[in-house]
């Protein structure tokens, strides 16, 4: 079993340890490791191409987790309040919306927006007839959408364990203490699940940074980073490629281990107020 | 029996101004009745308790004063104005929570404070600086302010929660199984605290307990609930010597009961007839026919346990003793009346010799102290 384990690992991370440890590789070929340097992360952050790749990743990332983290918030205090058979099924929804598999969202997602702008760009050139008329088509928007949509599930399902998990009798406390329902909402049904939210943030920044499948259906003529790195691949595996690959993982994995430690330091306060 | 059923309710402190009035609220689950017809007043500085087992509608009672529940039909006043509809955020009472429900990502002294931030204008923070400290001291948690809330033992984080309703003057304070949590020592220590208290704030204080030690101890006046509605409400004297039937004989105190059917019955007086036609007098209390199927209520310190026959006495084994310190416990048998428990005062026992499990003695009770109680 021992052994069993180890194989696991190894043909789990081998390939993962190679592009690390190869994106140091001083020379061109992939295949054969020439000495210690880091000149392909200059390079790759020098190239125009990568640089914006890296900036419209980022803006995507970081507007559609904010729509993501909002929206969600708002979905899960809704769904807290539901009752009975509506809840179980919303919340089976929201499950099943993670687990489809992404080429089936970015898919769906391009026939969706594609017949959307269908009837909405005639509309729109009715309006101004002039020829002026702006022109719905895939690109940021698209982009933001799709993602922050399926983000959104991420957050709803986070925050609905840790609402689940918070004492109700603390909101009755604060009703109790003449405080009205906006006012507990942000003195503390807010901070107790600040922490989800934030966690929930990272998460969704992290899959829209990584995501290739829906960007790849919805981008349009945008170049996001993991589009960039599938287009370059296909002229062959470079050092600089590798180097890419490395700081995309390493700035994944410290976002994903701060939404951990978010997360785990949370409930441990309430626990201990429990007890 | 009417006035038997308010029995001792007319005591002095009955007779103060109302500050919170049930007319009868009801509230209704699906097909679950939780309140029914709920109708009573709470005089202004009294300590109420509500008292039953799970389920009989305590809870709900005190949730309708809270605001947290809104009755199905009937109304709440608090204080002369009517508050059916008002939400607990716009009502004069405090609560003090199960598990206190304090705010964990806040100091003690926030939390305290917290009732008082909620007014507008802002309070002066000086002022409530200074509430906030009498109310610790109130307490006896002077200087534990800036402490967090899990830093607090049980017993603390209760005075914390006990603090932070009082800090706001309520019209009345709502106790919800307050003291479930703690330890027995404990628990008695804090029984004293919220007597002394009370008394100190003269503030009503509504207690929801399952526990009769509680609410023997410490209330004035006592309402023991049985589905949803109340059964009995009196003192805690008026409730351990005057039940009005078995269900309130058997839940304050303990008692011995023994089945049978009204075969005589005078003004007061009765008596009951055993299935294998043993007869005992009694004091009649509650709404009882003639030959209506009725128990004889004894309590455990009413019954003489002695080594010799007296007339009257009854032959029984002794079964078990348990030795409480200023009491013995014995549980003894009877041929047809069944396992009955005798408490014998410590002084007693030393006079007049104690049991061994096994060994033979003889039960005797004066029948003015039997009651005889209606069935359920």
């Amino acid at each position: 079993m021992r052994l069993y384990a180890f194989a696991v690992y190894l043909f789990l991370y081998l390939p993962i340890a190679v592009i690390a440890i190869f994106s140091f590789n001083a020379g061109r070929h992939a295949s054969q490791f020439t000495g210690f340097s880091v000149q392909w992360y200059g390079k790759a952050l020098s190239n125009p191409f990568v640089t914006e790749a890296l900036w419209t990743s980022f803006i995507v990332a970081l507007t559609s987790a904010l729509i993501a983290s909002v929206f969600g918030t708002m979905a899960a205090l809704a769904l807290q309040g539901m009752k009975g058979r509506v809840r179980v099924v919303a919340d089976a929804l929201i499950y099943v919306a993670v687990m489809v598999p992404g080429i089936v969202i970015g898919i769906a997602t391009l026939i969706a927006l594609v017949t959307l702008f269908g009837w909405i760009n005639p509309l729109l050139a009715l309006l101004a007839p002039e020829g002026q008329a702006p022109q719905l088509s895939m690109g940021y928007g698209s982009l933001i959408a799709a993602h922050a949509l399926f983000s959104m599930s991420l957050v709803i399902i986070i925050l609905r364990a840790r609402l689940a998990g918070m004492d109700r009798s603390l909101m009755e406390a604060s009703a109790d203490l003449y405080a009205s329902p906006f006012a507990t909402f942000r003195q503390v049904t807010l901070p107790l699940i600040f922490p989800g939210i934030l966690a929930g943030f990272l998460l969704s920044f992290t899959f829209s940074f990584d995501d290739f499948i829906i960007a790849f259906f919805v981008a349009g003529s945008e170049t996001t980073l993991p589009i960039y790195v599938f287009s370059s691949i296909r002229r062959g595996v470079t050092p600089e490629i590798n180097a890419i690959g490395t700081m995309v993982l390493v700035v994944s994995l410290l976002l994903l281990v701060a939404a951990q430690v978010i997360l785990r330091r949370g409930p441990k306060k309430e626990g201990a107020d429990a007890a | 029996m009417q006035s038997q059923f308010d029995s001792g309710a007319k005591d002095q402190k009955a007779n103060r101004p109302l500050v919170a009035e049930f007319r009868a609220a009801t509230k209704r689950y699906g097909t679950v009745l939780a309140a029914d017809a709920l109708s009573f007043g709470i005089g202004k500085g009294e300590f109420l308790s509500f008292l039953g087992p799970s389920g009989c509608g305590k809870t709900t009672a005190l949730r309708m004063l809270a605001g947290f529940e809104t009755p199905t039909s009937g109304e709440v006043y608090l204080d002369g104005e009517r508050v059916t509809d008002v939400p607990a955020y716009r009502r004069p009472v405090n609560m003090v929570f199960q598990h206190y429900a304090l705010f964990p990502h806040m100091t003690v002294a926030q939390n305290i404070s917290y009732g008082l931030m909620q007014h507008r204008p802002r309070p002066d923070r000086a002022d409530v600086a200074r509430k906030v400290d009498r109310a610790l001291d109130m307490v006896r948690l002077s200087g534990f302010g800036p402490r967090r809330i899990w830093e607090m033992s049980g017993g603390q984080q209760q005075r914390v929660a006990l603090a932070r309703a009082i800090v706001n003057e309520p019209k009345v304070l709502l106790l919800d199984e307050p003291l479930a949590a703690l330890d027995r020592k404990l628990r008695r220590e804090m029984q004293i605290e919220l007597q002394t208290l009370q008394r100190q704030l003269g503030i009503t204080f509504v207690l929801v307990t399952h526990d009769q030690e509680e609410a023997l101890s410490m209330s004035d006046r006592i309402c023991i609930m049985r589905g949803g509605r109340i059964v009995q409400s009196g003192s805690p004297n008026a409730l351990y010597d005057q039940p009005i039937s078995r269900y309130v004989a058997d839940f304050v105190g303990k008692s011995n009961f023994i089945d049978g059917r009204l075969t005589a019955l005078s003004a007061t007086e009765g008596q009951i007839e055993t299935p294998v036609g043993q007869r005992f007098a009694g004091r009649v209390s509650g709404a009882l026919p003639l030959g209506s199927k009725a128990v004889l209520s004894i309590r455990p310190e009413q019954i003489d346990l002695a080594k010799s026959a007296r007339t009257g006495a009854e032959a029984v084994t002794v079964i078990n003793r348990i030795f409480l310190g200023e009491h013995t416990e014995y549980l003894v048998r009877h041929a047809s009346l069944g396992d009955l428990l005798v408490l014998v005062a410590r002084q007693a026992e030393a006079s007049a010799g104690s049991f061994a499990p096994g060994d033979a003695g003889f039960i005797s009770w004066a029948p003015e102290t039997g009651l005889i109680l209606p069935q359920d």
